[in-house]
């Protein structure tokens, strides 16, 4: 069983740039940040590493840090520029028994994250939600496709801050 | 010369009366069997997160009940301990206990419908019904308690909506009493019935490797032959003071992993829940379930991840919160979610109709896939 401080450290001797830093600011949860190109070897190191076995993601989330700058559109409406979008990564050794998180963030004009499909099944569909809720491409991700909206929704990424409802959905008004 | 033949696909779905809600699925077949099984969700689809950002924390709640509306009072559950945790609230014990006993008896509400309507798939009527007749008994106990049969948003941050019932203790107990000889009387008559064996018995086998690589938890994760269990190995609430055990798969009548080993699972935890239900009923403290409910709820800036052992699994609740009074971002990590997922690893191989006998194995509530 290891904390995050000292699985932190033995991922900066491994790894050098690719783990950034380490953020303590809830001391319940510290969270270590990746590099989103990295996370897949990082990830594969969590796993197989005989002392850290991380064999279980328990929640992979997407999120809108809303970082940017707001701009007002034509229609007078926020809409956010620059800034970043992240992945939170939740994981847990059941062997070992212990916990921790991770978090990568990418520009959010260009968001593009290494998948972790083929460590974690379980972020198959984890990532498509992701992509279909901000998003977020998924690099080398086998399926990635929209899960939860409507196949041929347009109207962009509902859980980003600045998303707007569309007037029309296949030629129904929204909100009906 | 080698015959020509072609896959055909087939849409099972989106009303299907086995697929317990709206799932559509794709399969891929070979004359009977099936290659590849592809599930479609989303006609559920309702948008939870982005409504709990609009929304205060306590009134996120009546939205968390309709997520696994089998299960609504273990949602509420997992939900108020996270804002719990994340603004450091102490719950006064009696709070504790009675959040215990619903959770428990929640537990037995949401096994007895999983077990009754696999039943009802596979072909047999009589046990769907006799399993209602005693969910109804649970749901009394709550209606009496808050008012409500399916949808409680009893569980508040810091407390309860209301003290229960005068009546309560002595009804659950009559209830445990009552309940106890029907588990015998569902072995008999579902459990060990010969036809019963024969649809699910060494159909679709789930190895540990494969459950723990798919993040597969709950009784599916438990059929496999694993003691795992988020009540004795991530502890939360109270759970760690109670005596129970975590009944495993052995593959009594088969394989470890198969459909009847994860749900046997199911008719043992009940036996589980009552034991702890005995332990607790008697031992409620006195105190008042309202007194810790915080005047404005507005947690400091942070990140939490919290999770409990629902009838399904795990769910986890990952809320991030900026200071203010509503949540930045909630996202609810379903057990029927992932679960779900390892549906086409499960059915590989098999006949279109043990996609039925696997799917009602999985036991998913399609409001909490799509949420």
């Amino acid at each position: 069983m290891k904390n995050t401080e000292e699985i932190f450290e033995l991922l900066k001797k491994e790894f050098g740039d690719a783990v950034l830093q380490i953020d303590k600011e809830t001391p319940t949860e510290p969270i270590i940040f990746v590099d989103p190109l990295k996370i897949n070897v990082v990830g594969e190191f969590l796993r197989v590493s005989e002392e850290l076995k991380f064999d279980s993601l328990m929640c992979l989330s997407g999120v809108d840090d809303a970082n940017g700058t707001k701009v007002k559109d034509e229609a007078g409406l926020d809409t956010i520029q620059g800034g970043t979008l992240s992945v939170y990564y939740h994981l847990y050794s059941t062997t070992l028994n212990h916990k921790i998180n991770l978090k990568v963030s990418a520009q959010r004009e260009d968001p593009k994250v290494e998948s972790v499909e083929n460590i974690w099944k379980c972020a198959d569909w984890h990532e498509r939600e992701a992509f279909d809720m901000y998003g977020i491409i998924f690099l080398n991700h086998p399926d990635l496709r929209r899960i939860l909206m409507p196949y041929d929704w347009e109207a962009g990424y509902p859980l980003r801050k600045d998303y707007k409802n569309p007037e029309f959905y296949q030629g129904m008004k929204v909100p009906y | 010369m080698a015959l020509k033949t072609e896959t055909m696909v087939l849409n099972m779905g989106p009303q299907h009366p086995s697929t317990h809600g709206v799932l559509r699925l794709e399969l891929e077949l070979e004359g009977e069997l099936i290659k590849k099984v592809i599930p479609h969700i989303g006609y559920l689809h309702r948008c939870f997160e982005k409504h709990a950002e609009a929304m205060q924390y306590n009134q996120v709640i009546p939205y968390t009940d309709r997520m696994d509306y089998l299960a609504s009072m273990y949602n509420n559950f997992g939900y108020v301990i996270a804002v719990e945790k994340l603004m450091g609230i102490e719950v006064p014990e009696r709070v504790q206990y009675i959040r215990l006993i619903m959770g428990e008896l929640q537990r037995i509400a949401s096994h007895l419908v999983a077990l009754g309507t696999y039943g009802l798939d596979i072909g047999a009527f009589t046990p769907f019904l006799y399993l209602f007749r005693d969910r109804e008994k649970i749901l009394s106990l709550f209606e009496m308690t808050c008012g409500a049969r399916l949808l409680y948003n009893y569980m508040w941050v810091g407390g309860l909506s209301h003290d229960i019932h005068p009546d309560f203790q002595r009804l659950t107990k009559e209830f445990i009493n009552y309940f106890k000889p029907t588990i015998v009387e569902l072995d008999s008559l579902l459990s060990y019935n010969k036809i019963f064996i024969e649809r699910t018995a060494n159909i679709g086998i789930l190895p540990v490797d494969t459950a723990i690589n798919y993040g597969v938890t709950g009784p599916m994760l438990r059929g496999s032959g694993i003691k795992f269990d988020l009540r004795r190995n991530d502890p939360y609430s109270i759970y760690n003071r109670f005596d129970f055990d975590i009944p495993v798969g052995k593959g009594l009548v088969g394989t470890v992993g198969d459909c009847w080993d994860r749900y046997y699972v199911r008719v043992r935890e009940m036996e589980e829940s009552l034991k702890i239900l005995e332990q607790a009923i008697d031992n409620i403290p006195e105190g008042d379930v309202q007194s810790a409910i915080p005047k404005r709820i507005k947690p400091p800036k942070g990140t939490v991840y919290s999770r409990v052992e629902t009838p399904r699994g795990e769910l986890g609740y990952f809320i991030i919160s900026d200071g203010s009074t509503n949540p930045f971002r909630v996202k609810v990590r379903a057990p029927s979610f992932v679960n779900l997922e390892v549906l086409g690893e499960l059915c590989k191989g098999h006949l279109v109709a043990d996609v039925i006998a696997i799917l009602g194995s999985v036991d998913i509530v399609l409001g909490e896939v799509d949420r």
